[in-house]
């Protein structure tokens, strides 16, 4: 009985998973009351991405891939030191002059404490997303399975569209592969020879990654997201691509 | 049948090479130039995409991944579906002032959309994986899968169309292929508007401002060509302008007129609405209006591309060729521009500005590589050899000339001479 979720006496019928899921988001509704009455308008609005991220219609079911890989940053716990990036380079043999992942600084002179802030940034691998609408030939694609936004080397006739859709700066035109490249979360290099761990994560002194399976209430990811006590946000989120690498910190 | 073909075919091709031997010096002249500059333009692509990679040869790059080829590409398409659209007026809506520009103007068309897929297959770095995956992976979801579709369409439509137009036919048949090619010409139009226009990482373009604009837009670039080229076609077959294209050269003047005037309402209220934007547009706005880009706006686009052109379109009053050549000039030339600052600004504010990064807080340069100039003179340089070549094998379009049923006759009457 999908078409009417919120309807109560319908609810018996609902199956497991989608009744999860509208617990779930029940849950979430309290927390973000909740914390907005005792945090005020800014926390508000970071709960509140949390909401629009998972908000009803979002997902059908408890979430669209099985595994459902995601990421979370703990954006404050990052010191630069880079490391992910090298693992990265090493790993999916990235170019000098590109980039699969990066640590971009803001400056905060008015901080009473550190003065710095590292964001790390990645492919998002939305779920809506703009790169994929976009490319002419199916060369850049949602893995029906994993939700990775993947590439096809072969069909990728470099028009670029997808570096120009891409509203968080994932691509660049590989020359090795003659085809745009950008983060798989390792997956021709590690996960599909069964690793379960990306590079960048693993390589991560700080635990900044944590990588996992969004689908499963077990992984570290879930129970990151799946919380209340700390505020969990995207980036770009006006853009309405649904990204699945989250922040927070702490 | 293939002698019989190739004997109808031989006469026409020769008197037509003919007439462009014969041309006179300063049009051969600039037939070469024309030719060298497609030649080095091909050169320059093939070089750049071939063997120094586009990432050295191009002026573009992660952050600016499309710049002047794109532009270039948009300017010659865009005016391929103004003229289409402009000349079918006449010869699909029936409006009699507009008739007597069909020919050249369809031809144009089809030269436009040609010179438009020369300078993207040099930009895109798979040209002939394009053509294979286009076909047998294609998305349709994507505007630009639809846009490249929908333009090879036009161009088959447009050809066929022209060829019913030389051969002076007006049935029902034509009239279909005329009206399916200004359908597709439309829909291509508005697909490379929304190319952009869906793109909902990218503020400045984002909405649905864009395909109107682009088809707006489009009718007063086909107004500019026709008055541009008609004029100079004048030169080419030293023939002074007939009345009856005189007085379609003065309806497509007003029609300017009046498209300038509403893509002026439209670029002020563009600017208004933009002013209230998110930080993005509004920073891409003020690159365009009081940054880098504040030259190319004010002095090219507003005074080159609108001011100039409607005072001096008002003081031809649709009557003084002349000024009329000049204002449609100074259009062609701020149109180009307009659709590269159109690409460009749209992609100069950094994606993550509103995060207050180091990386992302200046606004991201671009200056056209000498590869990129080189193959825009090769578009320009296929444009005007197609045009003047044209103007001599289709004997300058003319209603009583141009069928080749004369031609046909002066050869019979040739070989009936020599027979005894």
């Amino acid at each position: 009985m999908k078409e009417n979720p919120q309807n109560g006496e319908k609810q018996e019928k609902v199956n497991p998973e989608f009744q999860l899921e509208i617990e779930r988001r029940d849950f979430l509704k309290i927390g973000l009351v909740i914390t907005g009455v005792i945090a005020g308008g800014t926390v508000l609005s970071l709960i509140s991405n949390v909401g629009k991220s998972f908000a009803p219609g979002a997902y059908r079911k408890k979430y669209p891939y099985k595994p459902h890989y995601s990421m979370v940053i703990r954006q404050d716990r990052c010191i630069d030191c880079k490391r992910c990036m090298e693992a990265c380079v090493s790993t999916n043999r990235v170019p000098g002059y590109g980039w699969r992942t990066t640590i971009l600084k803001r400056e905060v002179p008015d901080s009473i404490d550190q003065k710095w802030d590292f964001i790390p940034i990645l492919c998002n691998q939305c779920n809506n997303p703009p790169c994929v609408r976009t490319c002419p030939t199916k060369a850049t694609y949602k893995d029906k399975t994993n939700g990775i936004v993947m590439m096809e080397d072969k069909k990728c006739i470099g028009c670029k569209s997808c570096m120009m859709a891409c509203p968080y700066d994932a691509r660049y035109f590989n020359e090795t592969g003659s085809a745009i490249d950008k983060c798989d979360f390792c997956f021709e290099a590690r996960l599909s020879k069964g690793a379960k761990n990306v590079a960048c994560s693993e390589a991560c002194p700080a635990d900044v990654r944590v990588f996992g399976d969004l689908s499963d209430p077990g992984s570290r990811v879930y129970k990151l997201i799946h919380q209340l006590q700390k505020p969990v946000w995207v980036l770009r989120e006006e853009v309405g691509a649904r990204p699945n690498i989250f922040y927070m910190k702490g | 049948m293939a002698g019989f073909g190739k004997a109808r075919m031989f006469p026409i091709i020769k008197s037509a090479y003919n007439r462009v031997v014969s041309g006179g010096r300063v049009y051969l002249i600039f037939v070469c130039i024309f030719g060298l500059l497609l030649i080095i333009g091909i050169a320059a692509g093939i070089h750049a995409l071939f063997i120094a990679g586009s990432r050295h040869a191009y002026g573009t790059y992660r952050e600016v991944p499309v710049a002047i080829l794109i532009s270039t590409y948009i300017f010659f398409v865009v005016a391929s579906t103004g003229l289409c659209l402009v000349s079918s007026i006449g010869h699909v809506f029936g409006v009699k002032d507009f008739m007597p520009i069909a020919k050249r103007s369809v031809y144009l068309s089809i030269i436009t959309i040609l010179t438009g897929f020369l300078v993207i297959g040099l930009e895109i770095e798979h040209p002939f994986r394009m053509v294979l995956y286009n076909i047998i992976s294609p998305n349709l979801s994507s505007n630009i899968w639809w846009m490249g579709t929908l333009y090879s369409f036009a161009l088959f439509f447009l050809t066929i169309e022209f060829i019913f137009l030389m051969k002076e036919q007006k049935h029902k048949k034509a009239i279909i292929v005329c009206l399916l090619g200004v359908i597709t010409e439309v829909a291509a139009n508005t697909n490379l508007g929304g190319v952009f226009a869906m793109m909902h990482g990218r503020p400045y373009w984002y909405g649905p401002y864009l395909p109107v604009y682009f088809l707006l837009s489009a009718i007063i670039t086909g107004c500019a060509f026709i008055i541009f080229f008609f004029v100079l076609s004048d030169w080419i077959n030293r023939r002074a302008m007939d009345q009856s294209t005189k007085r379609s050269l003065e309806v497509v003047g007003k029609l300017a007129i009046l498209i300038l005037i509403i893509i002026m309402i439209f670029t002020v209220w563009k600017m208004l609405a933009t002013s209230v934007g998110g930080q993005s547009s509004i920073e891409a706005m003020r690159a365009l209006i009081a940054g880098p880009y504040a030259f190319n706006f004010w002095g090219i686009e507003v005074i080159g591309g609108m001011i100039i052109p409607f005072v001096l379109l008002l003081i031809s009053r649709g009557k003084n060729m002349m000024i009329m050549f000049v204002a449609s000039a100074f259009m062609i030339f701020s149109i180009f521009f307009m659709r590269l600052d159109l690409v460009v600004v749209g992609q100069i504010v950094p994606l993550y500005l509103e995060l207050g990064v180091n990386e992302y807080s200046r606004l991201h340069t671009y200056t056209p590589s000498l590869h990129e100039i080189l193959v825009v003179l090769g578009g320009i340089g296929f444009c005007g050899m197609a045009f003047l070549l044209g103007e001599k094998i289709f004997n300058g379009f003319q209603k009583t000339e141009s069928g080749h049923v004369p031609e046909k006759i002066t050869v019979v009457v040739k070989e009936a001479q020599e027979a005894p």
